[in-house]
């Protein structure tokens, strides 16, 4: 039986670098459904957040506790980064690499990245480098060299950044099925339209503190602090 | 400049005429440089991923010494392998003193330095480049490894023929530790040596401009070979 990762819960987590709190402390649970976004203001620690729940920052300290074994949670989480980062190799290799890594027989993982690079386009760039994409090909191939291995929850720290509109809309549009078919989002991004279109819940950060959590229509139609809703109106927060 | 035309055209003749003895040298020089290059590219690349995905307590010291080794004189390693070597010496009882094998364990030791150290160079920019994403998809050691070696393969093409091109070229270890046996350990370089030595300079001129060529050869050769980028496509 497949235990459930969530509730994700941390207690005074937090991470200092030289003497710097990039994060926390954090008292956080996040429940096993939809779609969480991070906002704030640039700086307010969203990046930093994020990787310190996924486990890619060291804890200074407090704790960061899935509700299964955290060897067993880290093989099924996925990290998309800001800057996509692809290995230098064809697009199909790069989409199947994950599978590849955990021993899934090459003509499995084959079939099954062809069947990923014709749902994010790419069906015919199969064989092309993909050090030659444009960024939102990149940033698409990334999304989908996370999500083949089908992770019960997917990080995403702000996918869409310096991407043009229909690159855009096609990566919310991957993002809202795999929401859909079960994989838990949890999303950094400063784009405020985009968290409204994505949003189940929201978590506004502010000075490397979480400042306001609540579900998407509570926080975006009635914020509680008045920082969340100068940040809201477009005012500048700090 | 007329020892320099010479020499052209003692290295056509050398060529036109496939001079057994000049096959036999260039073919040792080939076998020798060749079987070293693997056996210290098996070491270096390794290493030089190693030395890119790990952080350990005296990693850089560890890079500060492989690339002073770079430039490790030939003529000292000769002697150190010449003294382990010798019948006297801790490995005297294998007798690989003035065989092939003993000129293949010199230049084995003079290369390793300089893939390992090219290699790491591209590897570290590579690691730099992968390192967040390796690490969010929970990669073992090995598996950060093979994979910074193959999506690396290019550069270490070019740090390995940077290592075949010091090998090729190399004559003081190998005399030393060879002995420059005539039908046993000659190759190119101490042919040239030696030819030298008589006061020959058109065939010793000839003997270099054919090695040159060789190495020109090879590299051409390992390149296309190793193209497996084409147009965009892999």
């Amino acid at each position: 039986m497949v235990v459930s990762l969530f509730p994700l819960t941390t207690q005074g987590a937090m991470v200092r670098r030289r003497g710097n709190v990039l994060i926390g402390p954090v008292d956080l649970t996040l429940s096993g459904q939809g779609v969480t976004v991070v906002i704030g203001p640039n700086g307010a620690g969203k990046s930093s957040l994020l990787q310190m729940l996924y486990g890619l920052s060291r804890l200074s300290g407090g704790s960061v506790n899935w509700a299964c074994d955290a060897r067993e949670a880290q093989r099924r989480l996925a990290f998309v980064f800001q800057t996509p980062v692809v290995l230098r190799r064809s697009v199909l290799e790069n989409v199947i690499y994950p599978l590849r890594i955990v021993g899934r027989p090459r003509e499995e993982a084959l079939a099954l990245g062809r069947e990923w690079c014709t749902r994010i386009g790419l069906g015919e760039a199969t064989d092309r480098s993909a050090t030659v994409l444009s960024r939102g090909e990149k940033q698409k191939l990334a999304l989908a060299r996370a999500l083949i291995t089908r992770p019960d929850a997917l990080f995403l720290d702000e996918p869409c950044a310096s991407l043009d509109g229909s690159a855009t809309r096609e990566i919310e549009a991957l993002l809202q099925t795999a929401s859909d078919e079960g994989t838990r989002l949890i999303l950094a991004t400063h784009d405020m339209g985009q968290a409204r279109r994505l949003a189940n819940d929201v978590i506004f950060l502010l000075r490397s503190k979480v400042h306001e959590t609540g579900t998407a229509p509570a926080f975006f139609d009635g914020p509680r602090t008045a920082q969340a809703r100068a940040f809201l109106a477009g005012d500048i927060v700090e | 400049m007329l020892e320099l035309w010479d020499g052209l055209l003692a290295a056509g003749r050398l060529l036109i005429s496939f001079d057994p003895d000049l096959l036999e040298i260039a073919l040792r020089s080939l076998q020798v440089t060749g079987v070293a290059l693997i056996v210290a590219s098996l070491i270096a690349l390794p290493l030089a991923a190693l030395l890119a995905v790990r952080r350990f307590r005296l990693r850089r010291a560890t890079i500060a010494v492989l690339n002073a080794l770079m430039g490790l004189p030939p003529v000292v390693v000769g002697l150190v392998v010449y003294v382990i070597l010798s019948r006297s010496g801790p490995l005297g009882v294998l007798g690989l003193l003035f065989t092939p094998t003993a000129m293949i364990i010199a230049q084995v030791i003079i290369i390793v330095p300089l893939i390992a150290s090219v290699g790491h160079q591209s590897l570290r920019d590579l690691w730099a480049e992968y390192h967040d994403l390796l690490l969010s998809m929970n990669t073992t050691q090995r598996q950060r490894i093979m994979t910074l070696l193959w999506d690396g393969r290019r550069a270490l093409l070019t740090a390995a023929l940077a290592g075949f091109g010091r090998g090729i070229g190399e004559v003081g270890a190998i005399m030393i530790v060879g002995g420059n046996i005539d039908h046993v350990t000659r190759v190119m370089t101490t042919a040239i040596a030696l030819e030298t030595g008589k006061g020959d300079f058109a065939l010793a001129l000839g003997l270099g401009f054919v090695l040159i060529a060789l190495a020109i050869m090879v590299n051409l050769a390992i390149h296309w070979l190793s193209q497996t980028e084409r147009g965009r496509r892999w």
